[in-house]
């Protein structure tokens, strides 16, 4: 991975009305990367968007772009733009005029800014809707507009806050990989602001998760779906079974009263630990051969897979597979070492 | 962002403004109620209003016979066009607004033509070989001037408060059983409250306070507070401190009759909710 | 009672609620072409009254002063109005609600209180000798008086419009480099402009149109609806019915110029919104 970062935020707190949103606040955010920050509503992410924007001062802290502390610096100073939640495009102009706002605010002589605004509107694929009102748009090309009325002023960042959320399923699957193809087309760096997993996942070179406030994991979207350091990313990345177990020794662990081989070390003998099993690593086999066995309460058809709620021993699990089961049915299941996930208890 | 501190000056200029004329005067008023035209303190203006009861209960009465006619009149207006199909609202809503920009001295004088001796009206009866009535000056006339000024005031609230009564509503009341009163009492007049209650503050206020239309429907034998207040102001009995108890009075009767619809607003609120 | 019957009703009540309305403008708007001055007699046929009319000095200058009257006043409200607006958006909710709630007493309170307020504020002044020997009453008082009751409408027009803003248009243009300056020349101001030249329209005709409040503030001015009232004092004038038609036909072409207007751009936009939709349904493909 490319070392050099472009921004870099150092202890960042923020209050509102005496209300802690983000509590020393640590981040390193590397060059042309797809950055995302993804966490449930009130964990911080758009106010860390919006400290890097410039249009929260933070309480205590810095901000550097590229090792410059820019913290004192207002937002039309800063070398990056927004791509905002409703677009915040300006009613008053047309799609031509919008996207030409930034640069003609920099004075650039009319015949430079047709052909970068033309440009810029090909890029995204309005061809032909310059002279469109923006009433006359639909969300999706109003989305566009926006993105290259930022991306015309060639910012070395480009922050996004829930671009996405207001648009319908099919259109964010769309627009996700065209975001996906212009920052690979632009080469420069995206921030973008989520709070759908999914969308983390397929979009990013690094996920950071958050909540409360802080960083809860940073980390390629393969670590954090099948590394999560800590219950919460477990929980919020996917749909996770998290069961009470003891660490007998070195790569083995008790829990669901049998032992399991596991890839992780370095706990204590006997330690009591917290066991993350994804409900797809679960295998289903004949009770005759399971290392556990569980009496299946539920199943639910949910297109690819089914999902079964089966109690093991007190436990509700929650498990995907592609056979179903009958309800009332006792099965058995086996998991593979490299599909079980320790943690401390202390990080639960 | 925009809420800067810096911005907060803007307004600088308007309160100073507001202060000097707005609630400076307002404490004039109070302070020459309180005053005689020495300066001294006295309460005699206020209790001498007490000579002009039968005046400010004319006033009240006829003001509130004038809203109870224009809450009856307007109410079916409002519900009519409401349901109306929404170009012929835009049409109809314009003939309704239309009048109340003509200025209402000319609207008033109007209607002084019509109801004299030898106007139109007693013209009309002559034909079937009545009358002629006496209408101009009297008590009636001063009520029909009022009804017919403030009427689209009226209107105009009940109707934006119909316009939010879905027909599925009405349907819903026949459905479970409601007949055309049932319907009018129990789902219309509720989800109408506030409008009402707008439409009687808009009527009352400007009707108990008026001195024009008395002045010229109701000749010299309909005084009202306005008239009194004005002559206090500008005419023969030039009293400014008599005038400024007057107006006090009438301010307390404009703020009673205000939370009063308030009260009503807020309690029918509740029951939409 | 069936379907037809009670349309039937419906419409013949609101045909007599309009005849109330318009009978007696209908009837002015009649006399005024009456060759005699008898208000129950049409004895003929003349356009004389509208002659007179235009030759009347006392409503021409009356007229001309109104109309200067109702600009200044309602350009100064306005931009009072406006600049109030943006610094009470910014203010605490406590500090909002109090001038808002003064703002209100203009607008709530009976015409002849505010009217006559004024009037002794005003006598006050020119007991302590503002004014000068001929007192103050006239263009200044007028003026004011008619800014402290217009300025309210600006600022309950603009205010509501100024809240309904997007709050990230502002933060998008300092992003995209405007100062906050240029971002309020840039951005807010155009998207408050409908709002604010509707208040100015609103504080023009109120200006135009008020009575009670001039008239007791005017001195020796006469504004057009003082010498409207000094000439119902005169009992019999037909040329105030020529002056009721000539003002009703002027406020019926307003409004039906405003009207097509608005028309017209409801149904571009609509049509602009069904494009949008279409466009919406191949972009999905």
């Amino acid at each position: 991975m490319n070392e050099n970062c472009i921004v870099s935020l150092k202890d960042i707190v923020v209050e509102f009305d005496g209300q802690k949103v983000l509590d020393g606040l640590s981040l390193d955010i590397h060059d042309k990367e797809f950055v995302t920050f993804l966490g449930p509503s009130g964990c911080g992410k758009t106010t860390t968007l919006r400290v890097i924007a410039g249009f929260v001062t933070p309480k205590s802290g810095n901000v550097f772009f590229d090792g410059k502390d820019i913290a004192d610096l207002p937002p039309y100073k800063r070398p990056v733009n927004t791509v905002f939640q409703k677009y915040a495009l300006f009613p008053h102009l047309n799609v031509f005029e919008n996207v030409a706002f930034g640069l003609r605010l920099k004075k650039l002589p009319e015949e430079e800014i047709r052909p970068k605004v033309l440009e810029m509107l090909e890029i995204v694929g309005l061809k032909g809707y310059e002279r469109r009102s923006i009433y006359q748009l639909s969300g999706g090309q109003q989305q566009r507009v926006a993105i290259a009325r930022s991306l015309v002023n060639q910012p070395r960042v480009l922050l996004l806050d829930e671009p996405l959320g207001a648009l319908d399923l099919k259109l964010r699957k769309e627009m996700q990989l065209e975001l996906k193809r212009l920052q690979r087309e632009m080469n420069i760096t995206f921030v973008y602001v989520t709070h759908d997993q999914e969308e983390a996942l397929t979009m990013s070179d690094t996920v950071v998760v958050m909540s409360g406030g802080n960083i809860q994991q940073i980390g390629s979207p393969q670590d954090i779906y099948n590394e999560p350091q800590n219950a919460f990313v477990a929980q919020f990345i996917g749909d996770s079974n998290i069961v009470d177990g003891v660490m007998l020794k070195d790569f083995l662990v008790n829990f669901g009263g049998h032992d399991f081989a596991c890839v992780d070390r370095g706990f204590k003998i006997n330690e009591p630990v917290k066991v993350v099993i994804r409900p797809e690593d679960v295998q289903i086999v004949p009770p005759s051969i399971g290392m556990l066995t569980g009496l299946v309460r539920e199943v639910i058809f949910k297109g690819v897979h089914f999902e079964m709620h089966v109690d093991v021993e007190g436990y509700e699990w929650l498990i995907h597979s592609t056979q179903a089961s009958v309800p009332g049915e006792l099965i058995g299941m086996n998991i593979g070492p490299d599909e079980i996930h320790i943690m401390k208890r202390s990080e639960v | 962002m925009l809420k800067s501190k810096a911005s907060r000056w803007l307004a600088g200029p308007y309160l100073l403004w507001m202060g000097i004329f707005i609630v400076v005067p307002l404490i004039i008023v109070v302070w020459y109620a309180m005053t005689n035209s020495e300066g001294q303190f006295t309460l005699d203006n206020l209790t001498q209003i007490g000579r002009y009861a039968s005046v400010f209960m004319r006033s009240l009465i006829l003001a509130a016979v004038s809203t109870v006619i224009c809450l009856i009149l307007a109410f079916p207006v409002g519900y009519f066009l409401s349901r109306l199909r929404a170009n012929k609202q835009h049409i109809m809503l314009m003939l309704v607004m239309l009048p109340m920009w003509m200025n209402f001295l000319l609207r008033t004088y109007a209607w002084m033509t019509l109801l004299e001796k030898n106007g139109l009206i007693n013209k009309l009866f002559g034909l079937f070989g009545l009358g002629p009535f006496t209408m101009i000056n009297t008590s009636g006339a001063v009520v029909l001037g009022m009804v017919y000024n403030y009427l689209p005031f009226m209107i105009l609230p009940i109707y934006t408060a119909m316009t939010k009564i879905d027909d599925s509503i009405i349907e819903a009341a026949q459905d479970l059983g409601c007949n055309v009163w049932q319907i009018l009492w129990r789902v219309l007049v509720p989800l109408t409250g506030p409008g009402i209650a707008t439409g009687i503050t808009q009527v009352f206020v400007p009707a108990v306070s008026t001195f024009i239309i008395s002045r010229m429907l109701g000749g010299g034998s309909n005084l009202l507070i306005g008239d009194l207040i004005e002559l206090q102001f500008l005419g023969n009995s030039y009293n400014l401190n008599l005038g400024s108890a007057m107006s006090l009075v009438l301010m307390v009767i404009v703020l009673l009759c205000m939370s009063f619809t308030s009260s009503f607003d807020e309690s029918e609120m509740e029951g939409v909710m | 009672m069936n379907k037809k019957q009670s349309v039937l009703l419906q419409r013949t009540y609101i045909v007599l609620v309009f005849c109330f309305m318009y009978l007696p403008i209908a009837v002015m708007i009649a006399f005024s072409f009456n060759q005699s001055k008898s208000r129950s007699y049409f004895t003929g046929f003349t356009l004389d009254w509208y002659k007179s009319l235009f030759h009347n000095e006392m409503i021409l200058s009356a007229l001309g002063s109104s109309l200067v009257l109702a600009l200044a006043s309602s350009i100064l409200a306005t931009v009072l109005g406006t600049l109030a607006t943006i610094g009470i958006n910014s203010m605490s909710r406590r500090s909002q609600l109090l001038i808002n709630n003064i703002s209100y007493v203009p607008v709530v309170n009976p015409e002849i209180i505010t009217g006559v307020s004024l009037m002794l504020l005003f006598v006050m002044a020119q007991n302590f000798g503002i004014g000068g020997e001929g007192g103050i009453f006239g263009w200044t008082t007028l003026l004011i008086a008619h800014i402290t009751f217009n300025v309210p409408y600006v600022i309950f027009n603009v205010g509501p419009k100024l809240r309904q803003l997007d709050p990230s248009l502002y933060n998008a243009a300092l992003d995209l480099g405007c100062t906050p300056r240029q971002a309020f020349s840039k951005v807010i101001l155009p998207q408050l402009s409908p709002a604010i030249l509707s208040a100015f329209l609103i504080s023009l005709t109120y200006s135009i149109d008020d009575f009670m409040i001039s008239y007791f503030n005017s001195g020796t001015m006469q504004t057009l609806p003082i010498a409207i009232y000094s000439m119902t004092r005169k009992k019999v004038s037909p040329e105030i019915n020529a002056l009721s038609a000539v003002m009703f036909c002027v406020i019926l072409t307003i409004i039906l110029i405003s009207n097509a207007l608005d028309s017209r751009a409801y149904r571009r936009n609509q049509k602009a919104i069904r494009k949008a939709m279409q466009a919406e349904g191949e972009g999905v493909r």
